[in-house]
């Protein structure tokens, strides 16, 4: 009789190490800002999908319905295009009352002018939305706060959130386990680790082969002004304000209007008062303002931490961390990779297990390919702090974009590395491989012998400054 | 639009898109409805009418090719576009992002079959 030899193996290996969730399990989430929403709206779906009886706590202790510092989760609101598509695809859409504005453009403002792009059709692609419910003013009820309708969807799949700050997480027979109010423990099968760099890390015990791992971080800066609805759209209109400024230190700065206010949010080395200043001093900026705009008088301000990579793996034996708290893509659509981590986690779990293998084989490679792009992101923004300190480079690029713009049947390659680059919508790859066209090379190329060799004469302006009175005409109503 | 509405509107009687157009996105609809219609035989046939959560024109996101009906609003739509490239890419990477794409179409084949039972039925009432 013949018969077949089954090799053992890795095959047999890995199934030892799984450690799949059965009916009934309980899943502890910490954070209930978008990695923690997302990752909670997706394992009760598939779970419920799957057949899995799963219950999901989620711990937060803010209240993103309450307006200023409390219940603020701190961050530039921009929900990218990419994000609110797939959000569309998955059958979250995201109201009116939630986004603040909708983006149908962004004008990048240099020293030597500034051009504007924008979406096919005026589409709004981009969604600004305020985090928490804003600062404290009337107009808090007007909206929704994002994290607070992610966190509502959450809970009408079946979540339950407990308004607690979790300190410290022990470890019982292997499980993790979360101090109650008596004074018990609440044993978890799985730990989902979704605070962010903001919040405190709760301590997390040895025994979770977590390999201790951390993001880095940097620091930046947030103000939120309020401008008024009428006047937003006589000046910055419904696109973002990207500067690129030859300041010391500074590596990005865009303003970003929502409803009744405009969020400045500002990135780069060490941000103190007198990098501010000088920001806010800039002629650019004030051209790009309301008249009697002051940089002064801020409604709200905030100095949050950003993830900006990671050493290690975020993942162990019946944990895994998730969003900003893990792997976050580099400088944009941190919201975006919060999706990403939250759902790749929430299928390994239900379909695969929670063994810090099943991480491993299933959650791990989202997490590298986002650190892989994040290599090439730095390259990206290498270049781009290279243009940002020559004057002749400045005024290439803007020429280039704005025979881009001003060309409809054209490729309009370069106004697209921009808009991807500023805006966060494709993987720093694609922006890198699109820049690397021979033709753009060559067309940039050309550009910048022609730019020292005019100096610094002339300036560029496309957009822009008008955008607003543009606007103004074409906005029915609000 | 109001300030914090996403998408794109299209008023009463414009077309998304033609039967025979080359495409690379599909809409989801987010307010309002649309009719698909079906050139057949010099006749124009509406096959069905869509709205707030239906996806059209997915068909040059999966099979790459020309849009396979026209879809025009049947009142003011709007709608958001999804472009192919970038839903693939993101489904290359989390197949599970078609599961309401896939459900969907399931439901249009049954609905299909259930209209092609009852014409068979009135054709042939045996």
């Amino acid at each position: 009789m013949s018969g077949r030899t089954v090799k053992a193996g890795r095959t047999t290996s890995r199934r030892k190490h799984r450690l799949r969730l059965e009916d009934g399990a309980r899943v502890a989430v910490i954070g209930g800002g978008p990695a923690g929403s997302f990752f909670s709206i997706f394992a009760l779906d598939m779970a419920a999908r799957a057949g899995l009886d799963l219950s999901v706590d989620v711990y937060e202790p803010r209240d993103f319905r309450v307006q200023g510092p409390p219940g603020c989760n701190m961050c530039g609101g921009i929900v990218s295009e990419s994000l609110v598509q797939h959000l569309a695809a998955e059958g979250i859409t995201l109201p009116a009352t939630v986004i603040q504005r909708g983006i149908d453009s962004y004008v990048l403002h240099t020293d030597v002018g500034e051009v504007r792009i924008e979406t096919p059709m005026r589409e709004k692609r981009i969604g600004a939305v305020h985090r928490g419910l804003g600062p404290r003013g009337p107009e808090g009820a007007r909206y929704e706060s994002f994290d607070a309708f992610l966190l509502s969807h959450a809970e009408a799949r079946g979540a339950r959130v407990i308004r607690r700050r979790v300190e410290g997480v022990t470890l019982s027979d292997g499980y993790p386990s979360i101090p109650a109010e008596d004074g018990s423990g609440v044993r978890y099968d799985l730990l989902v680790v979704a605070c962010g760099v903001n919040a405190a890390t709760p301590v997390l015990p040895e025994g979770l082969g977590l390999d201790g791992g951390r993001p880095r971080t940097t620091k930046t800066a947030i103000r939120e002004y309020l401008v008024g609805r009428p006047v937003i759209r006589k000046t910055l209109g419904d696109s973002m304000h990207v500067f690129l400024l030859n300041l010391p230190r500074l590596e990005f700065a865009a303003f970003i209007p929502k409803g009744e206010y405009v969020s400045l949010c500002l990135l780069g080395e060490e941000i103190d008062r007198s990098l501010l200043d000088s920001f806010l001093g800039s002629s650019e900026v004030a051209a790009c303002m309301p008249p009697d705009w002051q940089g002064e008088k801020h409604a709200c301000k905030c100095a949050p931490k950003m993830n900006v990579g990671w050493s290690g793996r975020p993942y162990g034996q019946r944990v895994v961390l998730i969003g900003d708290a893990g792997v976050a893509r580099l400088y944009k659509d941190g919201i975006g990779s919060a999706y990403r981590t939250a759902k790749a986690a929430a299928s390994t779990v239900v379909f695969e297990g929670v063994s810090k293998e099943d991480f491993r084989l299933r959650y791990w490679p989202a997490c590298r390919s986002i650190m892989v792009d994040n290599a090439l992101g730095r390259l990206v923004f290498l270049v781009v702090g290279q243009v940002q300190k020559r004057r002749f480079a400045r005024r290439a690029l803007l020429d280039l974009v704005a025979h881009e713009q001003c060309d409809q049947g054209g490729s309009a390659r370069m106004s697209t590395v921009l808009w991807d680059t500023f805006t966060g919508s494709a993987p720093y790859r694609e922006i890198l491989l699109r820049a690397l066209h021979p033709g753009l090379m060559l067309r940039l190329l050309l550009g910048l012998v022609m730019s020292l060799v005019r100096g610094g004469r002339g300036s560029i302006q496309t957009g822009g400054s008008g955008t607003g009175s543009q606007q103004a005409t074409k906005v029915a109503e609000d | 639009m109001r300030t914090g509405e996403l998408g794109i509107i299209f008023d009463v009687g414009q077309y998304l898109f033609r039967q025979g157009e080359e495409g690379d996105r599909m809409y989801i609809i987010q307010e309002g409805e649309v009719e698909v219609i079906v050139h057949s035989e010099g006749r124009e046939v509406r096959v069905a009418t869509r709205g707030p959560g239906d996806f059209v024109g997915e068909a040059v996101i999966f099979e790459r090719g020309k849009h396979a009906a026209d879809v025009r609003a049947l009142t003011a739509v709007r709608v958001l576009g999804a472009d192919r490239r970038n839903f693939l890419r993101r489904a290359n990477e989390d197949p599970t992002l078609v599961f309401r794409i896939v459900q969907q179409l399931s439901r249009r084949v049954r609905e299909s079959e259930d209209e092609v039972a009852r014409l068979r039925g009135e054709s042939d009432p045996r």
